[in-house]
């Protein structure tokens, strides 16, 4: 294994050792966010969505899904990847990862790969309930898958950001609960933003969770908020500034090496 | 001839942002297949020391190599040939003995080898507990676990910190067979320990750290026959007040019941007089009851060395 080549073995061994976990705890991982989900398709799309009006042609349960689905990905993605890397370091396994021969690049594809991937099923899991409870259609496959797989990794690197700055419990939950949840609640899971006052609606636009529920939205039924190019590109300017932190942190082993 | 060292430590140092310096101006090299032990009380340094070779802690100034590789600059080819057993007992809870030693075997970038892995357990006295969660296990059979997972990989070089604080005699004694018999497959073991026993059982050289500066590092043997001590004792059959005169040019103490005449003399031998005192001790005419000598422990040594910088 010379400096160029990746340790495969490394990335597969964390990779694994991460997706254990999520077996372990199955009915935490799975069943929760699918019941938390169905929930919502009871009451806003069964009970509140038959009084509202369509939105960009579709009914409201239709016009919830990729909302919900993004509001999974982004809490998921975010707590999956900050517990993977805060919890050796709060138990102090993290001595095996630091003194093992492996490089910066491959722990963050272990870890966020495996959050990237345990999100994404779920995402998966939510379009399979909610086409229990609305007629869907996806207009842009390709481009829901594109999404998905951006926003994961793009929140899973967030999370890994988060796991590494906190150094207590309610730290990794500080982020996800007071800045992720308000903001994916305010980016247009739940309305279109032009339904929204002129002023507000330009308020709006400073959330970045707009972007990706938009574009998301758009590869479901055409439909988008904000252009799709700029939704794509706003993605990958947060992945690259997320990449960037991550980089600084293992240069100066900020939180990792004493 | 003179092979590479397996360590080489140069000028090493280490201040943390506290403004603490743990290590200051530490040169040391460890030589292929020794077991060297790190003796020095607590924050003197020893862990500081290890955590720097190992990768979990950068050094303020100085190089270390290991296996002729740099720690920093090519530390994928430096950290393969190493194992670290940490002081503390930190384990993943859950999961199950033979699932984080193979873990651990793939982190450093090994591919799959159950019947390794097996035989690793085999030796640790792990292989019945092979499917046990490691939170259901002893501290003991925990300590063993990470030294399981430390060897996973093959190392050429193990540390072992503090391996045995906190076992039981009987694992002690068990601990000390393995890593015997890694010395013998050639395996380069540095060790930290509290316990000097362990140090005089086990090592071929000791170093002896204490605030961050490296104070000595010598062959055991050599230590113990250098700065050790050797005491002659005369035990009476009746007390006596003082020393007798004819013992009293060998600097003989009296034991406060006036039963014991003790003579400490250099552990070399070179400047002992056993045999002009016993000549002497037979013009007295005391009855002697018992007659016996000691040598000083590494203990005695270290505590002397270290007591006298502190």
């Amino acid at each position: 294994m010379n400096a160029l080549s990746l340790n495969i073995h490394a990335i597969r061994a964390i990779y694994r050792f991460e997706m254990a976990r999520t077996r372990r705890t199955l009915l935490q991982s799975i069943v929760s966010p699918v019941l938390s989900t169905s929930l919502y398709f009871v009451v806003f799309g069964s009970a509140i969505g038959p009084h509202m009006n369509e939105i960009a042609g579709v009914s409201y349960g239709a016009f919830l899904v990729p909302g919900l689905i993004m509001l999974g990905l982004l809490t998921q993605s975010i707590s999956n990847a900050s517990f993977g890397i805060y919890f050796p370091r709060f138990v102090g396994t993290i001595y095996e990862l630091l003194s093992a021969p492996v490089s910066p690049l491959e722990t963050v594809i272990a870890y966020v790969g495996a959050a990237a991937t345990k999100s994404t099923l779920l995402a998966l899991i939510t379009l399979g309930t909610a086409a229990l409870f609305v007629d869907l259609r996806i207009d842009h496959p390709f481009w829901m898958v594109a999404f998905l797989l951006l926003t994961a990794v793009t929140f899973s690197l967030t999370g890994f950001i988060i796991g590494i700055w906190a150094d207590n419990f309610e730290k990794l939950q500080l982020v996800p609960l007071l800045i992720v949840t308000p903001l994916t609640f305010l980016g247009g899971s739940f309305y279109s933003i032009d339904m929204l006052p002129p002023f507000w609606r330009t308020v709006t636009l400073f959330n970045p969770v707009v972007y990706l529920v938009s574009g998301f939205r758009w590869s479901f039924y055409g439909h988008s908020d904000v252009p799709v190019g700029i939704s794509l590109g706003m993605t990958f300017v947060f992945m690259l500034i997320c990449l960037a932190v991550i980089s600084w942190i293992f240069r100066t082993g900020y939180r990792l090496k004493r | 001839m003179s092979e590479a060292p397996m360590i080489a430590i140069e000028g090493l140092s280490k201040t943390y942002a506290s403004g603490f310096t743990a290590l200051k101006n530490v040169s040391l090299t460890i030589d292929r297949g020794e077991i060297f032990a790190l003796l020095g009380p607590n924050g003197a340094g020893k862990t500081t020391l290890i955590s720097i070779v190992c990768g979990l802690a950068r050094a303020s100034g100085g190089r270390v190599t290991v296996g002729g590789h740099d720690v920093v600059t090519d530390y994928r080819a430096a950290r393969s040939l190493i194992g670290l057993v940490p002081q503390e007992l930190t384990t993943d809870a859950f999961e199950t003995v033979f699932d984080t030693t193979s873990f651990s075997r793939g982190l450093f970038g090994k591919p799959p080898n159950p019947a390794y892995i097996e035989k690793v357990l085999t030796d640790l006295s792990l292989i019945d507990k092979r499917d046990s969660r490691i939170m259901t296990l002893s501290g003991g059979m925990k300590r063993r676990v990470l030294i399981a997972k430390a060897l996973s990989h093959e190392p050429a070089v193990l540390f072992l910190d503090e391996p045995t604080a906190g076992v039981d005699v009987e694992l002690r004694r068990d601990m000390w067979r393995v890593v015997r018999q890694l010395r013998d497959a050639g395996t380069t073991i540095i060790l930290t320990t509290h316990y000097l026993e362990e140090a005089e059982e086990m090592a071929d050289r000791i170093g002896v750290i204490n605030r961050g500066e490296l104070m000595l590092v010598e062959e055991k043997t050599t230590l113990m026959r250098r700065l050790g001590g050797k005491r002659l004792t005369i035990e009476l059959a009746e007390p006596v007040a003082a020393v007798p005169d004819m013992l009293a040019p060998y600097g003989f103490e009296i034991s406060a019941d006036g039963r014991k005449l003790v003579h400490s003399y250099d552990a070399s031998g070179e400047g002992s007089a056993i045999a002009p005192i016993l000549a002497a001790l037979a013009g007295t005419g005391l009855a002697v009851k018992d007659l016996g000598t000691e040598e000083s422990t590494l203990e005695e040594i270290f505590v002397g060395l270290v007591g006298g910088k502190s």
